[in-house]
Formats: structure tokens, C-alpha cells, sequence
């Protein structure tokens, strides 16, 4: 692997150990602790109220969506729900209306679980806590001399929005798989209508732990904490930077500090901001202005079996029927067409061509209306010989973009099956009028099959099935 | 100047002859702001008296009358605010420099109530800075002087409240109670103060110190006045979570009820050392009364208590130093300029606080930070633990316990300023019930020595206000009065 | 401030200079920390002043720790509350002319302050 420099390290000599804190908005009507509106977007300082403000004599009241939420995603992530309280967590910025954030500190809501990666691989989450979204700040430019540096600008409506920190397990190993954790939490927040999942709205935002340590040893590196990263192309650069950095200052000797470090998306490095000896004592203390969260058995149960089935299960489930790999169901299910392909190899169609027309000729969105019967019937109309691969992907782009029967496309199309009589018809003229390449054949060339089936193609204009003609040049060898 | 308590209409006599419309809200209101204009130079009890506002609020009410509606128990009763709960487009300062002309966009939710229930807000009251304080010496804005005796402190850290309701110029008003910032107060102004059960008053517009401590509660001159009070500010609010999500028990109805069987318990660990041997005595002769009355008086040892002011000084700075990070000069109040936000921070805070409030922030920051929670705040914690348990075991033998408020009457301007622990060792006797979250009420009980007065403690398990104003009001009809 | 000496922290006697002096107690350093932590400036008067105030109230404070507080469950809140909440439904916001009138400074609708260095 190489980094934005081109740099790249051994990967039999090292192992990359990351872990993921991933902060998702929840989608709820208004913020975490008071009824001012939960909107992305929007005028500057309209969604605000005493509290989104920390105006003076301001009382936080916990949004009973935002724990359901919590609740939902908790579970999800097979982690044990229970009962938790809110902290304070001090420290002075100027997008922080309090000064201190309202956040769990060592009573999360949820505790220990995982996630398991479309590979199948299972990678751990330590927690999930509650906490509220700080305002945003806009620097405004200065012009580059000392009495002229700018200042900064700040709009509060993000402020008190409700945030879901998941902090996973350092079980990941590398970038890809970073990715494959972001994607994967994120169709699991919106399979449970917990987040839009909107990226590029901040709406999930993730800091990478990384740390680099020799092939073969247990002990996890020094690691550096980086932030900024705001898409899965950044998230997989700042990996590999970071990662590449580390065993470049490793092997001249140095030793790697425990950082918090900034990336930055136009030059493809991360920047130090703060070592861990310049790091803000929090000074966390029990929240007085809030009591405890108990959501109870009845409450998680209540969500538990209100849960759609998620993403993984979903796999499973579609692998299972399909007998297809578990990793190859994914974009499948991804897209939301593994109830689809359930229903059509319920049906009867093949599993395997069910799910390579999701994989290849059902990327738009429209064909999350298909009708699983038809669609079964054009797998079968496709593997008992009637249509070829050719036809079957045109008949099925007309079935998505307009509706209708597979056979009636066909039909109207002018996809008639040709019967065998016909074909044999015409490949025993053509045997006949290439007798060198015919010999060849039957020496043992066979290369040679191609240019037969090409040649029966061309005279069927393409309605042939390559199987059949395939079957009737060995049948007369 | 001297004054005395009751020579001054209470607030329910001036609501009733406002509702039977005998006196308009408005000629009240004139008189009470003669009396504020004539005298508040000299005891500075207002950081602001609302004029303007006060005299529509008071016409509003005349034309509910002479409509023929009930404008509510408190028809026309000129209402003093503690200048640290918000009221909308009017002056909230905490007698801070850092809030200092600072108007609220909303009322704290004891405003909307005295609003609904026909007070009349007359003004703002002067107070120790964030509360922080036992003799309003603290206020960026200059002390309040106590009406019974201008040379002495009104006690804090409502003085200006305490002030207000001894001088006249309001028969009722309100402080807010952290530590005994209502209940010392109104024993060394001769007045009757209360510290409701912790969540029985909305805390939401309440500009807070400690927020697991502190709670608003009535001044007057009168426990039956107190109580009608209370009835209108106390009662669930969803704005607030810590609120008490139940009825608040019916006062008034009760303040006769008499103590004859009444249990009552007199607290050891305050009558002995650190108290003045006039105030241990007058307590004493409190006992006796009630006992007179028809109750059982008993001493009872409640061990914890003494542990009280040192975890006070842990939690209540601890939550204060957190409280207090928002006043940053980004949003509201004032600001001091700098080249950096942080500069601006920094320069902002170290101007705009005074140095009680800096001893505070920076002692609570200390006993939270990283290597000392468990050692201090943590500790404290656990010692708010056996304070209410050790009241607990109390309360299944008493149904009230009794104490002197304050361990002195008023003291001279300057006595403590010098020696943070001397001024903090004022409210020994009322910081466990703040710490417990329980009730407490001070009544006026007789004169010390120097012919101040002295506020007898009346102490209630939590929601036990009602047979804790009728203790109260046995107390009041049995005062010896003041010595002169 | 100028009737009297002034001195600097360095002047003044630290616990670590005369050997006998209780490690625990609150050090000019720990106060200097807790002041920049509370975003607050101290003068070298002032920090002498503050240390010397705030080690006699952590000293009164000792009595608690000879209490023996194991399986002492600690009370953050006076009441017994639980799952208090509110419906996640919108309510009336501020008036933002009125809020940005009282604020510090203000452009282009948002409150604005001095650069800030560094990020979090």
C-alpha cells in the first residue's frame, strides 16, 4: 500500500490496528435536550432556544426519541441496553454554548456489542453514548498579517443536536475494512431510521484511532487520534497516511506520540493538534440538571421486536437461499433488492442468475418495484433457453423502466425463441461451409468453438443461446 | 434607620382588599414605591426597581377587577425578585459586572407564576455575586444594608430580598437557597424565610450556582404569607427535569393545625460549639414553646451534619465552576476584547468576576480535576449520602427537627470579608438541609444580646412543608417579639 | 497593587523548597493550573492570595477523610428520578433580534468572535 506521497510500508513486516469513533446525528423532530428544531441547513441562529443558546437559567429536558433511538441502534449493534446518565464534560469553546458539553461519560446506554462486516468479519463496538452537537464556527479570512487575522463567525443551530457516539473496538486492520465498518454502520443507522447517514451534511462524522505495530505481536502501538475525516475516500487516505507516517518514524528510531491530529483532505496529511499532554481535562461530573435513564426491559423489548431485519441478517438470510457467498449478497442487500430475490427464487428462478441480474442489471432505483413473479419468470424464461443472457438483460431494463411481463417484451421485441430444428439447420450448414475450421475442431482446437458460436450469432442476429449451439457443435463431433 | 417587621400590610390583607377592589393595585404599588423611593439610598435592597413595568402589571390587574374577574391570591402584592431569575427584556445581573445590563429573552417560570396569580414584580434584588456569599458583601454593585441596623450585613446571599420585605418596601419576595441564602438572611433581617424541598419549585430561569442544591423560595413577613407564596410558585414544571411531578401540599389551610402531639426533634450538633450563646438560648426557649404548645421536644443527635459544610464546599464549587464556564462573552453579557477567542475568555472572565466567585470556580475545578474527584468531589458526594440517611433515621422518631438558623445575628460591614472559611462557617446550620435536598423554613424568634434578631430553624423531611409552616406558625404567635 | 512588593511565584515559599510541608496540600502550581482550566488570570498577588485561601478551605475539608465512605453510595441528585423526559415535539424559538441585541458582537446574523487557534 502507498500513501499521497507514494511512500508505501511492508505489510508483511507491519499491522495496521484502527478503531473508529463514528458520531451520527440523530434524525429526530428537535434537539437532545430542548424543542428547538433539528434541521440541517437553515438561517443562521433560528433554531435556537434558552437552552441552545446556554442562556442563563436554561434547563436541558431529554428527548424521549433520542433515547428510543439510542435504544434502536443499541440493539442493532448487539449491544446491552441499560441504564445510564448524562455527565458533564468541561472545557471552554467558543461553538459550545455552555462550555460544557451534556454527554455520558461512565454509564453509557450502550455497552458492548458488535458488527459484523460484509466479509463476515466481526469487528467490536465498546459503547454507544447520548451527547449533544456543538454550533459551527466560520473563520472569516484576515489578510495574513499578525493585526489582520481574521476572526470567526458562529451559527448555533447545530448546537444541542443529538449525536450517537459508536465507539468501536480497535479490531480493524486496515483501510478498507475502516471503510467497510463506516458503510456498513451506516446502512445499519438508516435500516432503523436512526440517522439520514448523510455524510457530506455531517450528518456522520468520524475520528480514526490508528497505530501501527509489528506483523506478529499483540501489544497495540502508540496511537494517534485523527479528525476531519468527512467521506470514505478521506477516511481510507487518512488511514494509510497516518499508518505510513508511523512506520516511517518507527524505522529511524523515533518514537510515535500520542496525538490528536488534524487531516487535511488538500495535501493528503494529517497535522498535529494537540499532544496528550496538552489535552483539556474534562473534569467530567454527574449532569444535576438531569436524573438517570432506566429504559427498562418492557422499552427494549418494545423495540427489540420492532426492528427491521438488519443488513447482516440480511446476508445471511440471502446466502443461505441463494447458496451464493455470503460476500456477494452484499451489494444485493445493499441496494434493497434481497426481499425481491427472495421472492422470485421462492418463485422458482435460479438463484444464482436472480442474484447476478441484481448484482449487474438492477442498479436503478425503479427496480424496487419489480414484480418478483415476473422477474421469476424471466429467470426461468432465461435458463430454460427461451431468451438469451443478451435478451434476458434487455427484457428486464424494459420490465423496470416501463412494467410489463417479461413474455410480452420478448414478444414484442421480436425475441422469439428459435426452436432447436431451425438452429440445427443453420450450424450444420455453417460445418459445412468451413470444413478447415471444422477439422481443427475436431483435433482438439478449441478455440476454435468461438468463432462457430460467433458465427451462428451473426447469422440469428444474436437470438441464439450460446449454451445450445455450444451443445449442438459438440453433439456433432 | 430602624425598622420593624409588621407594621407593614401583609401580602394577603393587600390582596384581598384589592380583589373586594377596597384599594386598587395601583395606589398599592405607589405606596410601596414611596416607601423604596425614600429609603432604598441607604439600604440598596433593588439592583433595579421596575417602574414602568410594575405600574402596567398593577393597571392590568385593576381592570381584571373592575371587570369583575379574580386576578388571583396575589391580586396587587408588590413581588422583589433576587436579581438571578430572568425576566424578559428587564436587567437579570447576579450583581455581576459580566452580566451587568444583560435583559433575558424569557421569565423564569416563578415569574410566569406570580404573574398568572396577580403579583405585581416591582424590581430586582441586590445579592452576593452568583449567589456566592453570606452578607451580600459580595455584589459587584455595593452591599445591601440591613433595615434593622444599616451598620450590620442583611446576610446573603438574597440580602437585597431579605432587605426588601424588613424595610417595607415589598411584603413578599423572593431568594433563591443554595446553602441558607434565604434562611440566614432571614434571620438576620427578622424575617420569615423558606428552602423548599429540593424540585418543589421550578428551577428553570433560575440563573444557577449549584444546581443540585439551590432552590427558589419565599421572604415575608409573615409564615402565613410565606405560605401563600409558595402555594403560587411551587408545583410541577416539565421544563424543569429534577421538578417534582406531583401536587404541592396545601399551607394555608393547615398554618393553625396547632403542634399539640407534634414530635419534635432539636438538632445536638447545632447547639453547642460555634454557636452564639444568645441564639443557643433563644432556640432553647423556641423548644420550649412548642413544647408549651402542646408538642414533645426531644434532643436527637444527627452525627452527619458536622461533615456538612465540607462537602458543601466541595459539591457546590464543584458545580459552580461548571455553572459559571458560559459566562465566555461570546453570546451575552460583557466582553473584554482580545486578539484571540481565548484572550477574550480569558480577559472577559478575569474582569467581569469578583474574587469570591474566581475562589469558588477555580476550588471547584480543583476537586474535580483528574486526580482529585475521587479524593474531594467524589467524597462529598458520598457524604451527601449519609447526611440524608443520618436525617432519615431522624425523621422516622420526629416529624420536625428545630435549630438555630444562623450562629450569630447580623454582623458588622467587613467582620468575615477578609477570611473566606469565618464567612462560610455562617451557614452550618442550614447547609445539611441543601445538601439533602429537604425543607426548611427560619421564623423570627426574639432578639440576641445586641437586640438583633435571631431566626429560629424549623427542619421538614422532603415534602413535609405543610406540618413544617404549621410548626412554624405555632412558632410565630409564640415570639417573645423584638427586645427593644 | 503597587503599595506593596510584588512577587513572583517563584518568591514565594513552595512545598517543594522546605522539605517538611505537606505534599497534599494545594500548590501555587495546582492553583495556576485550575486558573487556566477556569479561563481566569491571576496576578502573582493573587495567586499567592487565592493558594493560601483555598488551602484553608480544602484544609477544613479534611475531616471528611478520615470518614470511612466504602460501599457509600455517592448522591449526585437529591431526588430519586428516573426517565424523565419530554415528546420530541418543536416549541416556539427565541426571537433571534432580540437574542443577537444582546450580544457582544454580532455579523451577519451570528455572533462573532476573535480568530480562534486550533481546532477541536
Amino acid at each position: 500500500m502507498s500513501d499521497a506521497t507514494g511512500t508505501t510500508i511492508d505489510l508483511e513486516k507491519w499491522e495496521i490496528v484502527v478503531g473508529l469513533e463514528v458520531h451520527a446525528e440523530l434524525s429526530t423532530r428537535t434537539k437532545l435536550f430542548s424543542s428547538a428544531i433539528n434541521q440541517f441547513g437553515g438561517e443562521p441562529n433560528t433554531n435556537i432556544d434558552p437552552l441552545t443558546l446556554g442562556l442563563p437559567g436554561s434547563l436541558p429536558v431529554l428527548n424521549e426519541q433520542a433515547v428510543e433511538l439510542a435504544i434502536r441502534v443499541g440493539l442493532a449493534l448487539n449491544c446491552t441496553v441499560q441504564p445510564n446518565e448524562f455527565s458533564r464534560k468541561n472545557y471552554f469553546y467558543p461553538d459550545l454554548p455552555k462550555d460544557y458539553q451534556i454527554s455520558q461519560f461512565d454509564r453509557p446506554i450502550d455497552d458492548e456489542g458488535h458488527l459484523e462486516l460484509p466479509d463476515g468479519t466481526v469487528i467490536g463496538v465498546e459503547r454507544a453514548h447520548l451527547e449533544e452537537d456543538t454550533g459551527k464556527s466560520t473563520h472569516v479570512g484576515g489578510g495574513g498579517r499578525i493585526h489582520d487575522a481574521g476572526h470567526s463567525t458562529i451559527d448555533y443551530n447545530r448546537a444541542g443536536v443529538p449525536l450517537l457516539e459508536i465507539v468501536g473496538k480497535p479490531d480493524i486492520r486496515s483501510a478498507d475494512q475502516a471503510k467497510a465498518y463506516v458503510s456498513e454502520l451506516r446502512s445499519i443507522l438508516m435500516a432503523v431510521g436512526a440517522s439520514d447517514g448523510k455524510m457530506e451534511e455531517g450528518s456522520m462524522r468520524v475520528d480514526c484511532n490508528v497505530s501501527v505495530r509489528p506483523r506478529g505481536t499483540t501489544e497495540l502501538g502508540t496511537r494517534c487520534e485523527v479528525k476531519n475525516v468527512n467521506s470514505l475516500r478521506s477516511l481510507g487516505r487518512a488511514i494509510e497516511y497516518e499508518a505510513v507516517r508511523q512506520v516511517d518514524m518507527i524505522s529511524a528510531g523515533e518514537r510515535v506520540q500520542q496525538q490528536t491530529r488534524h487531516w487535511n483532505e488538500d495535501d493528503g496529511r494529517t497535522h498535529k493538534l494537540r499532544s496528550k499532554e496538552e489535552a483539556d481535562d474534562y473534569r467530567f461530573f454527574p449532569e444535576p440538571d438531569l436524573v438517570e435513564v432506566d429504559p427498562g426491559e418492557e422499552w427494549i423489548e418494545r423495540v427489540r421486536a420492532a426492528l427491521p431485519v438488519l443488513p447482516a441478517a440480511r446476508r445471511h438470510r440471502l446466502s443461505e437461499a441463494s447458496g451464493v457467498d455470503l460476500a456477494k449478497t452484499a451489494i444485493v442487500v445493499e441496494r434493497g433488492l434481497d426481499e425481491l430475490c427472495l421472492a422470485a427464487i421462492d418463485a422458482g428462478a435460479d438463484p444464482v442468475r436472480t442474484l447476478t441480474h441484481a448484482e449487474h442489471n438492477l442498479s436503478d432505483e425503479r427496480s424496487l418495484d419489480l414484480d418478483p413473479g415476473a422477474f421469476a419468470s424471466l429467470v426461468t424464461m432465461e435458463t430454460g433457453g427461451d431468451l438469451t443472457a443478451t435478451q434476458a438483460k434487455q427484457v428486464l431494463a424494459e420490465m423496470v423502466s416501463s412494467g410489463g411481463s417479461p413474455a410480452d417484451i420478448a414478444r414484442a421485441k421480436g425475441f422469439e425463441a428459435m426452436d432447436n430444428s431451425e438452429l440445427e439447420g443453420i450450424v450444420d450448414d455453417l460445418i459445412a461451409g468451413s470444413p478447415d475450421e471444422w477439422q481443427r475442431f475436431l483435433e482438439g482446437d478449441t478455440k476454435v468453438m468461438g468463432f462457430f458460436v460467433g458465427q451462428v450469432m451473426k447469422a440469428t442476429r444474436g437470438q441464439a443461446d450460446g449454451k445450445v449451439v455450444t451443445k449442438l457443435l459438440n453433439s456433432r463431433r | 434607620m430602624t425598622s420593624k417587621p409588621g407594621t407593614y400590610p401583609t401580602a394577603i390583607d393587600i390582596a384581598v382588599s384589592v380583589r373586594s377592589g377596597e384599594r386598587t393595585a395601583s395606589e398599592v404599588l405607589e405606596d410601596h414605591l414611596a416607601r423604596i423611593g425614600s429609603s432604598d439610598a441607604e439600604i440598596h435592597a433593588f439592583n433595579h426597581v421596575m417602574v414602568d413595568e410594575a405600574r402596567s402589571t398593577a393597571e392590568a390587574v385593576d381592570s381584571a377587577v373592575e371587570a369583575g374577574e379574580n386576578p388571583g391570591p396575589l391580586a396587587g402584592v408588590p413581588v422583589a425578585l433576587k436579581d438571578n431569575m430572568c425576566t424578559r427584556a428587564v436587567p437579570t445581573t447576579c450583581s455581576s459586572r459580566i452580566l451587568e445590563g444583560w435583559k433575558p429573552p424569557y421569565d423564569a417560570t416563578v415569574v410566569q407564576r406570580l404573574g398568572v396569580a396577580g403579583a405585581v414584580v416591582i424590581g430586582k434584588t441586590n445579592m452576593d455575586e452568583f449567589a456566592m456569599g453570606s452578607s451580600t458583601e459580595n455584589s459587584a454593585f455595593g452591599p445591601t444594608r440591613n433595615p434593622r441596623d444599616t451598620s450590620r450585613v442583611p446576610g446573603g446571599s438574597s440580602g437585597g430580598s431579605a432587605a426588601a420585605v424588613a424595610a417595607g418596601f415589598v411584603p413578599i419576595s423572593l431568594g433563591s437557597d443554595t446553602g441558607g441564602s434565604i434562611r440566614q438572611p432571614a434571620a438576620l433581617c427578622g424575617v420569615v424565610g423558606v428552602k423548599p424541598t429540593y424540585g418543589a419549585v421550578s428551577r428553570l430561569g433560575l440563573i444557577a450556582f449549584a444546581s443540585s442544591l439551590d432552590q427558589i423560595g419565599p421572604f415575608a413577613n409573615t409564615v402565613a404569607d410565606a405560605a401563600v407564596l409558595l402555594e403560587v410558585i411551587a408545583g410541577h414544571d416539565p421544563g424543569d427535569s429534577t421538578s417534582i411531578d406531583e401536587p404541592f401540599a396545601e399551607l394555608s389551610p393547615h398554618l393553625d393545625d396547632g403542634v399539640v402531639g407534634t414530635r419534635i426533634g432539636l438538632i445536638t450538633e447545632m447547639m453547642g460549639e460555634g454557636i452564639d450563646a444568645d441564639v443557643a438560648a433563644r432556640t432553647r426557649e423556641a423548644a420550649d414553646a412548642l413544647e408549651a404548645a402542646g408538642a414533645t421536644v426531644e434532643e436527637v443527635s444527627i452525627p452527619a451534619v458536622t461533615y456538612g459544610l465540607s462537602a458543601y464546599y466541595l459539591v457546590a464549587p464543584a458545580e459552580a465552576s461548571s455553572n459559571l464556564a458560559r459566562y465566555d462573552g461570546v453570546r451575552y453579557g460583557n466582553r473584554v476584547e482580545g486578539n484571540t477567542t481565548d484572550e477574550m475568555m480569558f480577559a472577559t472572565r478575569t474582569q467581569g468576576f469578583g474574587d469570591e466567585v474566581k475562589r469558588r470556580i477555580m476550588l471547584g475545578a480543583y476537586a474535580l480535576s483528574a486526580g482529585y474527584y475521587d479524593a474531594f468531589y467524589g467524597k462529598a458526594l458520598k457524604v451527601r449520602t449519609l447526611i440524608r440517611a443520618d436525617f432519615q433515621v431522624a425523621y422516622e422518631k420526629f416529624d420536625v427537627l428545630l435549630s438555630p438558623t444562623s450562629p450569630s445575628t447580623a454582623f458588622p460591614f467587613g467582620d468575615k470579608t477578609s477570611d473566606p472559611m469565618a464567612m462560610y462557617l455562617n451557614d452550618v446550620c442550614t447547609i445539611p438541609t441543601n445538601l439533602a435536598g429537604h425543607p426548611a423554613i427560619s421564623v423570627p424568634f426574639g432578639a440576641g444580646d445586641d437586640g438583633l434578631p435571631i431566626g429560629v430553624q424549623v427542619l421538614a423531611p422532603p415534602r413535609g412543608e405543610q406540618q413544617m409552616f404549621t410548626t412554624a406558625a405555632v412558632l410565630e404567635s409564640a415570639a417573645p417579639g423584638d427586645a427593644e | 497593587m503597587n503599595d506593596r512588593p510584588s512577587e513572583s511565584p517563584d518568591n514565594t515559599e513552595s512545598p517543594a523548597n522546605d522539605g517538611g510541608a505537606d505534599q497534599s496540600r494545594i500548590s501555587a502550581d495546582d492553583v495556576a493550573k485550575v486558573a487556566n482550566l477556569s479561563r481566569l488570570t491571576l496576578d502573582a498577588d493573587e495567586l499567592e492570595l487565592f493558594t493560601h485561601q483555598l488551602a484553608d478551605i480544602l484544609d477544613h475539608a479534611r475531616d471528611i477523610e478520615s470518614l470511612d465512605l466504602d460501599g457509600v453510595e455517592p448522591m449526585a441528585r437529591p431526588l430519586p428520578l428516573v426517565n424523565v423526559f419530554r415528546a420530541d415535539e418543536p416549541g416556539e424559538p427565541l426571537d433571534r433580534a432580540e437574542v443577537l441585541a444582546a450580544a457582544p458582537s454580532v455579523e451577519n446574523d451570528q455572533f462573532r468572535v476573535p480568530p480562534s487557534l486550533g481546532e477541536r
